[in-house]
């Protein structure tokens, strides 16, 4: 009786640790969306001001409100009158800390700086015209200068802006254009690349080699999935680049190019063994009524074939640029990292993952520029999920088996 | 010259091009591998493996980083490889089709097309930060573990598949429960594939760079792991390190080439087992 | 004396150990219908796809003895294998269209064996689709994909598609098998008005439709051929025992 009830439980027991297992990657995938998009959507929350910092104005100042972009021009000395962002006729004066030096001295600002505050309101007082950026910890709580209030950052600009200067002063730009651009440019080329080599070598598999070379080529090819893509990398910076600089002429030959033949390489097998796999799916029905009416192999494989795994075949392609665009180290070591639009394949670019992976040491925890990254990242979620729901819809159910 | 003739001709020549495009990507990888064979090859002595790196990593060993990325590799699967066998387990004897199984097969393949340098963010914020494990041995094992889940999970799923039916009802016949005829009788015949998934599952592991960039990886670091709440180098990083942004880098070229080479040794082997592990273990459940 | 049409002398054919025709001695004249009948397995269809060498895509296929087409033998050295497709069409037991259009799919035996003219391509279209009694139905949605059409019709498009490219002999596997009665019935006058032009060798299941359409019957059996001879006789006077049992429903 108790023995029975014993192996009841015990079995009860281990399914549900099947069970719990089973629900892990779901658990995964919701966990990854919420601590992804919790940091990453964070930066919408902020205003674009550059890290513990505070922009100020004269009281009398009438001017209490700039955007992010008004801010720039002034500190890069664009605008030069305040009349430009809705003010009176007057000469803006700039002022950063570094320039305190300027109207107080050592002793007077205190062996700690503690009488900063009060000498940058002060400051503020006596320059009408005056607008300053300084850390908050030297902003005078109840003083008599003004913070400018700064709009918080808008999506349009992150999508749409073409410069990313995440770590500029005083304020920061977060403009994803040209790091989405770059990933989409280097994974097409990578695709175009690889396609015309990758196609052949999974009709040559499909319909033509014998089984004997079926068998070698099969485990080669799972093998240049195997090579670790910073070994792809490597290669590509010791081979690729001089030969892409000696060839093209080129000061660097880091380039989109350089990433995308190296991602091409890297998305052989995936587009080799989807179209393989959607060739061979083909009815042998379609087959024979082909070769029935007198056409030959190749006639048959060109206006048959093909055309029948056509959908499993674009499944190939679209996944082999998923994985492009995901793709981090290789490219991060080839492309040359230049966060500009790109307007040439000849051109160093920069990816979304190379960017996350090349800034995310450098950037203070929690911080404008950390948030930014995470941003980039459900970015890049978001770009493969919906590659993946692609895939799912036009790759029939028979082909995954 | 007749139609027929021509259209022949024709398909000798596309075929002729096929072989060749075919033949031109196994160059390539062959290309690719005796590069870095024979500019590594060189670099590769005993000592290369047992002594630390010197000289800000233009001369010595790689030794810290080989261990390190068998403790990663070790550590993850150990992770890893229970739960996917589990849920692999789960999902192909316990449930039948239906939407519970397609949901999680749908976040299964989710996860899988998820790129690695996000999984990386995710361990940091989640593993490193979050649970406070700092950048650490598990922090990253726990990152590559989520990385390989899919696969074995896959490759558990499908080699029970492949199981043939009577075996089951061969041992529920003789009064075996669920668990007892899963165990003793599916288990151990899935098991060579399940296997060959674990070991590509390592092979993968090992060559993985971004999802240990802010979990475990270290720049350098002079002395060997004590636990598993330690920081250690890698040899995918290091490679990297040494490759890009080392102090001399034409200095250190020696040393990122003899890194690959080990690297690639380890993917080479990994693939060749995997490959040997199908080929006799799965004929021998054919006989049975 | 006339010329058999479609012959086959002493043919034997193995898939690897499988003994699947063993000595098939068989003839028919021009402009005749021949059906095969036999339980299934017994290599009708084997049989039937020696005449355009069908067979040869299958692995581990060999063949001893000669198949002839006017006298010629067709495994031949200088015989080239598309010329005798074209040569000798075959319509197939599940209607199998290419996912193109209607017209692709009659044009699709034109085009590969090299015709470009684009009014010729139009005419031989439109005749084919008349002869397989189809041109009225689908003569407004040439441009439609072959899949919109019903069972029937994608059979008769398969014919039409088949006689575009004028073979001499039609090969049919069971054309009508999966087709309901009414399509049956098209297609059984469709094959008897196609005997003046063309000669065919039809497998059938069906015993009526054999007695309908043909002039010979052959009756198969385990890879041999037991009795071949004028369709009335086979059914009224067979020569054989199992051909008496067969036709009269004993067995199989
Ligand atoms: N590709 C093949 N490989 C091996 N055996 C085959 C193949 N095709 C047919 N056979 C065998 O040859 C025999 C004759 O088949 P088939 O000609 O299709 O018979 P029928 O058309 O009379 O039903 C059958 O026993 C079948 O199993
Ligand atoms: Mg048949």
């Amino acid at each position: 009786m108790i023995k029975h009830f014993l192996k009841d439980f015990k079995e009860r027991f281990i399914e549900g640790v099947l069970f719990l297992s089973s629900t892990t990657t779901s658990i995964l995938v919701v966990l990854i969306v919420v601590y992804l998009f919790k940091e990453g959507v964070g930066i919408f929350n902020r205003t674009p001001v550059a890290e513990g910092s505070e922009l100020l104005v004269s009281a009398a100042n009438k001017v209490n409100k700039l955007t992010a972009d008004e801010v720039r021009k002034i500190f890069e000395q664009e605008f030069t009158k305040w009349n430009q962002v809705g003010g009176s006729d007057a000469e803006i004066e700039l002022f950063r800390l570094d320039d305190i030096t300027n109207y107080y001295t050592d002793e007077q600002l205190g062996e700690n700086f503690e009488n900063m505050p009060h000498c940058i309101d002060t400051i503020l007082m006596q320059h009408p015209n005056m607008i300053a950026f300084v850390s908050k910890q030297y902003v005078l709580p109840n003083g008599r200068a003004c913070k400018v209030s700064i709009d918080k950052i808008a999506v349009k600009q992150v999508m749409l802006g073409n410069r990313w200067y995440p770590t500029a002063s005083p304020v920061v730009e977060l403009g994803i254009w040209p790091l989405l651009l770059g990933t989409i440019w280097v994974s097409i080329g990578a695709i175009l690349l690889a396609l015309p080599f990758g196609l052949a070598a999974a009709i040559y598999m499909a319909e033509i080699a014998d089984s004997r070379i079926r068998k070698i080529l099969k485990p080669l090819i799972e093998l240049l999935a195997g090579i670790p893509s910073v070994v792809y990398g490597f290669f590509g910076l010791v081979v690729m680049v001089p030969i892409i600089q000696q060839t093209f002429n080129l000061d660097v030959g880091q380039s989109a190019l350089a990433g995308s033949i190296i991602l091409g390489i890297m998305a052989l097998p995936t587009i080799i063994t989807i179209s393989e796999d959607a060739i061979r799916n083909t009815p042998r029905a379609m087959r024979e009524a082909s070769l029935a009416l007198g056409a030959n192999h190749w006639q048959t494989i060109v206006r048959v074939v093909l055309p029948y795994s056509v959908s499993g075949i674009t499944a190939a392609v679209i996944l082999g640029i998923g994985r492009a665009i995901g793709e981090t180290m290789a490219v991060l070591m080839v492309t040359g990292n230049a966060a500009v639009v790109p307007t040439s394949f000849l051109q160093p670019v920069r990816t979304i993952p190379a960017t996350i992976a090349a800034e995310l040491g450098e950037a203070p925890f929690g911080g404008i520029h950390f948030q930014a990254l995470f941003f980039l990242g459900c970015m890049l979620f978001l770009l493969t999920f919906i590659i993946n729901v692609i895939v799912e819809m036009l790759a029939p159910k028979k082909l995954k088996r | 010259m007749d139609f027929q003739t021509r259209k022949n001709m024709k398909e000798k020549m596309a075929f002729g091009a096929l072989r060749l495009f075919s033949f031109s990507i196994i160059a390539i990888l062959f290309f690719i591998l005796g590069y870095i064979v024979i500019n590594g090859i060189s670099v590769v002595s005993f000592d290369f493996l047992t002594k630390m790196p010197e000289d800000g990593m233009t001369k010595g060993g790689i030794l810290p980083a080989i261990i390190g990325t068998l403790c990663l590799m070790v550590v993850s699967l150990a992770i890893a490889f229970p739960i996917g066998v589990f849920s692999g387990i789960y999902l192909n004897e316990y449930i039948k089709d239906g939407w519970f199984k397609r949901f999680i097969n749908l976040m299964t393949n989710n996860l899988s097309g998820i790129p690695s340098i996000v999984f990386g963010l995710f361990g940091m914020q989640f593993f490193v930060n979050q649970l406070g494990w700092g950048d650490s041995i598990i922090a990253g094992s726990f990152t590559l573990a989520i990385l390989v889940l899919p696969v074995i999970i896959r490759t558990t799923e499908e080699s029970l598949k492949a199981v043939s039916n009577t075996f089951r009802e061969a041992a529920s016949g003789l009064g075996a429960s669920k668990w007892q005829t899963t165990y003793s009788v599916v288990l151990p015949i899935g098991m060579p594939n399940i296997l060959t998934g674990l070991i590509l599952s390592m092979s993968r592991v090992s060559g993985e760079t971004a999802p240990i960039l802010f979990t475990v990886a270290a720049y350098f670091l002079p002395q060997l792991p004590h636990s598993i709440f330690d920081q250690v180098m890698a040899l995918p990083y290091h490679l990297y390190v040494v490759a890009t942004s080392g102090n001399n880098i034409t200095e250190s070229r020696p040393i990122a080439f003899g890194t690959a080479l080990v690297l690639i040794f380890i993917v080479l082997v990994l693939n060749l087992l995997a490959n040997w592990l199908r080929k006799v273990l799965g004929s021998k459940v054919k006989m049975n | 004396m006339i010329l058999n049409k479609v012959e086959a002398q002493d043919l034997h054919l193995w898939y690897g150990d499988f003994y699947a025709l063993k000595g098939i001695n068989f003839s028919i004249k021009k402009n005749t219908v021949a059906a095969l009948i036999g339980p299934s397995g017994c290599g009708k269809s084997t049989f039937l796809r020696v005449f355009n060498r069908m067979n040869d895509l299958i692995d581990n296929v060999s063949i001893k003895g000669q198949a002839l087409i006017d006298g010629k033998n067709i495994y031949g050295k200088e015989l080239r294998v598309d010329e005798l497709r074209k040569r000798v069409g075959m319509v197939f037991q599940k209607p199998n269209p290419f996912p193109k259009s209607i017209f692709e799919n009659v044009a699709f035996g034109l085009r590969v064996n090299g015709i470009k003219h684009k009014t010729y391509i139009e005419e031989r279209v439109e005749k084919s689709l008349q002869q397989a009694a189809l041109w009225n139905e689908v003569k407004d949605k040439l441009n439609k994909s072959a899949f919109e059409l019903s069972g029937g019709q994608q059979q008769r498009l398969c014919i039409a598609r088949a006689l575009a490219i004028e073979p001499q002999i039609l090969l049919m596997d069971e054309p009508a098998s999966a087709l309901d009665p009414i399509s049956t019935a098209k297609i059984e006058d469709l094959i008897y008005e196609l005997k003046q032009e063309y000669t065919i060798l039809i497998v059938t299941h069906n015993m009526q439709q054999a007695s309908r359409v043909s002039d010979t019957t052959a009756f198969f059996y385990l890879g041999e051929l037991i009795e071949h001879d004028n369709t009335k006789k086979i059914f009224t006077a067979p020569d054989k025992m199992q051909t008496q049992n067969y036709v009269t429903g004993r067995f199989g």
